[in-house]
């Protein structure tokens, strides 16, 4: 029997009080507004989905617990709200943990619930038993072991509420079998409070504000950092102001892609090791930075040494302990990025007089143009050539995802963004096989006039890709493009400029056809081979109403070229493989 | 290996300007020449916590996670039941030190936590026992002369060994150990330091 789904009878029931601590968990989850979790059922969870039996949230099976982690985080990053996922004890716990991970290094908001079993087992060594909360400490923002079937719902409203507010992340409760059975006599949900001693910056030091704007106002090369933080502080709109009104350009991180809109002429796109060669002649040659919702990653800023060596650093972020962490900021400004950046609007009293700066990035953009030339190479569509024609054929609200690896790569430099929330991957962790889940949980927060498409390399494709089974069974409008050179494109690319071209697992003497796997799931496949059927099979692909899959053989030599040695420095990025040879 | 790929066009890296400035391992902007290492320095810091379980393991993963440098950690009640007061040394450069704090106060059973004054009420507890050789001579007098002049207590004689408490900052502790070398040392067992500001000057 499937759970009833009768609107008229849930509307008529009367809602009743929580009566086991799983039904206040669930009871918890409904009042804080989320709609729908991602989840593998198990043991020690039984009870809570038992609960989900009565509930009207929308729980999705998940092949793995990892896809459900991701599939969360991308939710979590679509629409600001945590995402929820669930699982059992023991490998539905340890299975999480790689999502959740991922989403720790990139400040996403998740809410993990798992099973545990029953307290007077824990310790044992039980069946399924793991400890959850030891082996989560390093990767979630919090964790709580739930000991109480009577507050168990009070803590995880708690954990609901730290995921979102400050700086984002996961958060996690760890909830062991005779708690969430147990009964609860009077409890009822209350909105959760952050404890007392937790303080969420909101504006920054009047006094570092003010300094701060003298700079900016006396810098002759003044550039912004946009990071992960404008987004997740919905501080867009504050910075296309700023960066307007004051004409300066804007460089973003990869997690700041979309912050500002990247077919604006002040628009730099990403810097970085695989960034534009203007964005990091920008960061390389600025005397001021304007940094905002960032924390200086060693892959957008090369060697510490080289990084911005002429720049003072005006670092906006809600996180005090990102400031001055990687890169010394000489103004802190700790604070909401929303808030500050107006507060720092407001103390500008002119633009800086930046004429020549201007035109050297006008210069710099020409001379570095990531113009790729040829449609094709050995015969096969170029994977530059495709993401751009992907984002001719969408909206410009079409949410991107991705794996991890070279295609990532290709993604971020010739897909053009232009709004907050829709380019989803996985940076900070670099977590192969991000993209397929992530599509399906970005697609259950996206609105039904977004596209989702999910560029994917056929290593991290091979990695998760028995997530299309859920996104078949849920009848999901994605299309997923796997960019498919055989290999471990990324890892072979190194290989070649760094271990003298010893290609170690990196190249597969194999690779199964998508598009059968595709049709085999139930989706739809489709093969590129030729670069005449780019447009055509991409308008099909994206045309189709559920999950596609476009297996496009691309030449397996293809390089991604801007890149910046690891530690080397961001001014001396390689345009080809002779200057990686010179480096 | 297949056909080399075309990469983009523009200037070569040996083509292009670059700034001669440098940044120190710490990100600071030093002056051409200069190592810009800084020194390190022993801070101690005192956090109240949470009085839950678990609290420890998230304070020590946080310090080997980050790599900080740590001489001792002690944790202990308070005179609230709800908090315990973690006291922890460390031996880091000052941005090292700013980290530390900063990081700790992010752990969420962290309640409050403050880089102590140098002149703060700093004493550690020591346990040394030694070896009992004093039928041998009259070295038994000299260890008591010794624990006299010291103000340490002797805590136990038997089974031929003698077992004294020390206490003192960790310096103090430090030289006592050293004294007490001319006898054998068999065992040392330390609390780590604790600490308060003085006066009016609230800890944490």
């Amino acid at each position: 029997m499937s759970k009833s789904t009768n609107a008229d009878q849930e509307n008529t029931a009367e809602k009743s009080n929580p009566k086991t601590g799983a039904q206040a968990v669930v009871a918890s989850l409904e009042e804080a507004g989320v709609r729908v979790i991602f989840g593998v059922q198990g043991g020690a969870i039984m009870p809570v989905y038992d609960a989900l039996y009565d509930s009207k949230l929308e729980h999705i099976t998940m092949g793995h617990e990892q896809g459900a982690a991701h599939a969360a985080d991308a939710y979590g990053i679509v629409s600001g709200q945590p995402g929820v996922c669930i699982a059992t004890s023991g490998p539905g716990a340890t299975n999480l943990i790689t999502g959740l991970a991922d989403a720790n290094m990139d400040s996403v908001p998740v809410l993990a619930l798992t099973g545990q079993v029953p307290t007077n087992f824990v310790g044992n060594d039980a069946f399924q038993e793991c400890d959850t909360i030891g082996v989560s400490n390093p990767v979630t923002k919090a964790n709580f072991f739930a000991t109480e079937s009577e507050t168990v719902g009070d803590l995880v409203s708690l954990a609901f509420l730290l995921a979102r507010e400050g700086r984002q992340g996961p958060t996690l409760v760890d909830l062991p079998k005779d708690v969430t059975l147990g009964e609860v006599s009077d409890w009822k949900y209350k909105p959760p409070k952050l404890p007392d001693h937790v303080e969420i910056p909101d504006g920054a030091d009047v006094k570092v504000v003010e300094s701060a704007a003298t700079a900016l106002i006396d810098a002759k090369k003044p550039v912004i950092l946009a990071g992960g933080g404008v987004i997740k502080g919905n501080a867009c709109e504050q910075l296309y102001k700023f960066a307007t009104e004051f004409e300066i350009p804007v460089v973003t991180t990869m997690p700041g892609i979309g912050s500002f809109p990247e077919d604006h002429e002040l628009s730099l796109k990403p810097a970085g090791m695989h960034g534009t060669g203007y964005a990091n002649m920008a960061l390389t040659h600025c005397d001021v930075m304007l940094a905002v919702g960032t924390r200086f990653d060693d892959r957008l800023t090369g060697g510490v040494d080289t990084f911005a060596p002429t720049a003072e650093i005006i670092h906006i972020d809600i996180d005090p302990a990102e400031i001055s962490k990687n890169i010394h900021a000489d103004y802190e400004l700790v604070g909401d990025a929303a808030t500050v950046l107006s507060q720092l609007h407001k103390v500008m009293q002119a633009k800086p007089n930046a004429e020549e700066w201007l035109e050297q990035i006008k210069t710099w953009k020409q001379e570095y143009s990531i113009e790729y030339g040829e449609r094709e190479s050995n015969g096969k569509p170029r994977p530059q050539y495709i993401i751009e024609q992907l984002c001719e054929a969408t909206e410009s609200n079409t949410i991107v995802t991705t794996g991890v690896g070279q295609h990532q790569m290709w993604a971020m430099l010739y897909w053009t963004y232009k709004e907050p929330r829709t380019w989803v991957s996985s940076h900070g962790l670099g977590t192969m096989g991000y993209g397929l889940p992530a599509a399906i949980g970005a697609r259950f927060a996206a609105s039904d006039d977004q596209k989702v498409v999910c560029i994917d390399g056929d290593g991290s494709f091979l990695m998760t890709l028995q997530e299309l089974s859920v996104a078949v069974r849920e009848e999901l409008d994605i299309t997923v493009v796997v960019l498919n050179n055989a290999g471990i494109g990324m890892v072979r690319q190194w290989q070649d400029a760094f271990y003298g071209h010893r290609r170690m697992a990196s190249e597969y003497p194999w690779v199964p056809d998508f598009s059968k796997i595709a049709d085999a799931f139930g989706a739809k496949g489709f093969l590129l081979e030729n670069v005449e059927d780019v447009e055509s099979i991409i308008r099909e692909a994206i045309e189709y109403k559920g999950p596609s899959v476009i297996d496009a053989r691309i030449d397996p030599a293809e390089n991604v070229f801007p890149m910046v040695p690891s530690g080397g420095a961001n001014g001396l990025f390689a345009l080809t493989e002779e200057h990686l040879e010179e480096l | 290996m297949g056909e080399k790929s075309k990469g983009l066009k523009g200037p070569s890296p040996s083509d292009r300007p670059h700034p001669n400035e440098r940044r120190n391992p710490q990100g600071i902007r030093i002056d051409p020449g200069s190592s810009g290492e800084l020194e390190n320095r022993l801070a101690t810091f005192s956090a109240l916590v949470k009085h839950e379980p678990g609290v420890l393991a998230k304070v020590s993963g946080l310090f080997s996670r980050r790599q900080f440098n740590i001489e001792s950690l002690t944790v202990g009640p308070t005179e609230d039941e709800n908090s315990a007061r973690i006291t922890l040394v460390v031996d880091e450069n000052d941005t090292g030190i700013i980290q530390v704090k900063k990081q700790l106060a992010k752990l969420l059973p962290v309640i409050s936590v403050k880089e102590l004054s140098e002149d703060a009420v700093e004493r550690e507890l020591c346990l040394v026992k030694i070896t009992n050789h004093f039928d041998q001579g009259n070295s038994l007098e000299q260890l008591k002369e010794l624990v006299e002049k010291e103000g340490v207590d002797i805590l136990d004689i038997s089974d031929g060994t003698v077992t004294i408490e020390v206490r003192g900052s960790k310096r103090d502790i430090d030289d006592m150990i050293e004294m007490f070398d001319e006898f054998e040392i068999k065992e040392v067992a330390r609390t780590g330091t604790v600490a308060l500001e003085r006066g009016s000057k609230k800890t944490t």
